[in-house]
């Protein structure tokens, strides 16, 4: 009954809609991109996406410009610059490493010049209340773009993220599909940082696929699973934080904490239940 | 008409010019082993052939028939395959995607064709398993398959050490299929091998690898040759 109250409560305000709305797209964008890139080992590139779209936040409201115009641009740009890194496989863990911290630096200066302080919490750990309408229009469009294209180029990004040299010789454009995976990984990362904070983003695209893969055993399922796993820990996280008062992105990293601890224990039950039959 | 002729190829890696002069031509149903020493470009050469790579210097070139652009090739595994979480269905039928072209789905004769696949290689009644727990041999007959999805019998199978941390049993076996594919179904196999006696056993042509003066010719002429027994009996020493 409390829950019914507080999903019905949560309703009534606009913001909250607006929020829940584009919590939940982004949540599934972001969970389907995470498996793309936790599987090919590039969970990296996401969080250092975060800390770059982070200091793009902090140097827009220091100059009082519009957040997203001057966030989008950059972290695509930082997205390049990352897959191009990782690729020479030159140092490329430690270089996704100094862009982090270096872009974490800029950021908390340039919030800390220009002598308002209140921002920089919200950024770092998100709050709901930083989207506004067109946030959440840009939000929306966006979203379902990256849908239909995930849908339509499904049986490329599988090949791509399976056996890159394969598809390659099978003329596929790997690099095509790798920069687009890049691409919309540092759009799904600017829409959600205002609400899940620049720390916390990244935990959307790595956590339901590695939920997902202790459950599924096929691509197509880990791929459903993952977008399940994300709405639902969204869902949860959202409601929990709005009963307990605790902040957002918070709550929804811990639910998600939690579906990994239990996709871990039911899926060691379920091999030690086949391994049984089996033997 | 040769399916696939090279003409004075070099090969460099990294700018540096691993191996000079490559002549070789290989007409419809022949059996290539590629072998030599480690880093004596025989991966760099399969990357040539396939086009990802430029050559140094020198071509390489195809039969104008449009089909025999269909390679099927079975690059080395890599660490990204151990753990991954795909259905055997999922990564054999991936292999038909040359045939897609601007068609964002699979049609209902590639899913066919690659049921046809994995039962010549005998993994149809895995169909539904994950490719993770797979035992090694069985891995590598369903991208094997995957490869055949790519081909046709006028197109050309490019193997890359298919052998690679198989054990002894497995690699008979894999040996016996990729000579059955060959000789019944009529498919050019191009292999890079480690294993030198099994491929002179199994081919029909055997291109050596060494710096600036490769050896191509028949399997039997390289038996004569001092250079292949030479590398023969040193396999066979060291092993």
């Amino acid at each position: 009954m409390l829950i019914a109250e507080a999903v019905t409560s949560i309703f009534s305000y606009s913001f909250l809609v607006r929020a829940f709305v584009v919590g939940t797209l982004v949540s599934l964008c972001a969970s389907l991109l995470g498996v793309s890139l936790v599987l090919k080992r590039y969970s990296m590139i996401g969080d250092g996406l975060s800390h770059v779209g982070f200091s793009a936040l902090a140097v827009a409201s220091a100059l009082s410009l519009a957040p997203l115009a001057v966030a989008i641009p950059v972290v695509l740009l930082a997205s390049f610059v990352l897959l191009r890194l990782d690729n020479k496989k030159l140092m490329g863990d430690s270089a996704i490493a100094v862009i982090s911290s270096a872009a974490l630096a800029i950021g908390v200066l340039c919030v800390s010049l220009s002598g308002t302080n209140t921002d920089l919490e919200s950024y770092m750990f998100g709050s709901i209340m930083a989207i506004s309408d067109a946030d959440a229009y840009l939000s929306i469009a966006l979203s379902v773009i990256l849908l239909a294209g995930y849908v339509l180029f499904y049986n490329r990004i599988f090949a791509v993220t399976f056996d890159e040299s394969f598809s390659r010789a099978t003329g596929i454009r790997t690099n095509f599909f790798n920069t687009l995976i890049a691409v919309l990984t540092a759009i799904t990362v600017v829409l959600g940082m205002r609400m899940m904070g620049a720390l916390l983003i990244s935990s959307l695209i790595i956590f339901p696929c590695l939920c997902a893969r202790k459950l599924c055993s096929s691509f197509k399922a880990v791929c459903i699973c993952s977008g399940l796993i994300s709405v639902l820990c969204f869902f949860v996280g959202m409601v929990a934080s709005y009963v307990l008062g605790t902040p957002t992105g918070a709550s929804i990293v811990a639910v998600n904490v939690i579906a990994l601890v239990l996709s871990c224990l039911v899926g060691w039950g379920v091999r030690n239940v086949k391994g049984a039959h089996q033997g | 008409m040769s399916l696939i002729k090279c003409e004075n190829l070099s090969l460099a890696y990294d700018s540096a010019v691993v191996a000079k002069n490559i002549n070789f031509e290989i007409s419809r149903g022949d059996y290539l082993c590629i072998v030599g020493e480690n880093g004596s470009g025989k991966s760099t050469l399969i990357k040539t052939i396939l086009g990802l790579k430029k050559p140094h210097d020198g071509q390489v070139i195809f039969d104008t028939d449009s089909d025999a652009c269909a390679i099927g090739y079975m690059p080395q595994q890599t660490e990204v395959q151990k753990d991954f979480p795909a259905s055997v269905f999922e990564v054999v039928l991936s292999g038909r995607l040359n045939s897609c072209r601007f068609r964002p789905f699979f049609s209902k004769n590639d899913k066919i064709t690659a049921m046809h696949n994995m039962r010549l290689m005998g993994v149809d009644s895995l169909k539904n398993k994950s490719f993770q727990e797979l035992s090694g041999g069985q891995q590598q007959r369903v991208l094997l398959a995957r490869a055949l999805c790519a081909t046709n019998t006028k197109g050309l199978l490019l193997l890359d050490e298919p052998m690679t941390g198989l054990d002894p049993h497995a690699t008979a076996d894999m040996h016996k299929l990729i000579s059955d594919i060959n000789r019944r179904l009529n498919i050019t196999v191009i292999m890079v091998s480690h294993d030198i006696h099994a491929a002179v056993n199994y081919s029909t042509h055997i291109l050596h690898m060494v710096g600036e003066n490769p050896f191509f010719g028949t399997t039997d002429e390289y038996r004569e040759t001092e250079q292949g027994r030479e590398f023969l009996c040193a396999w066979g020493c060291k092993h």
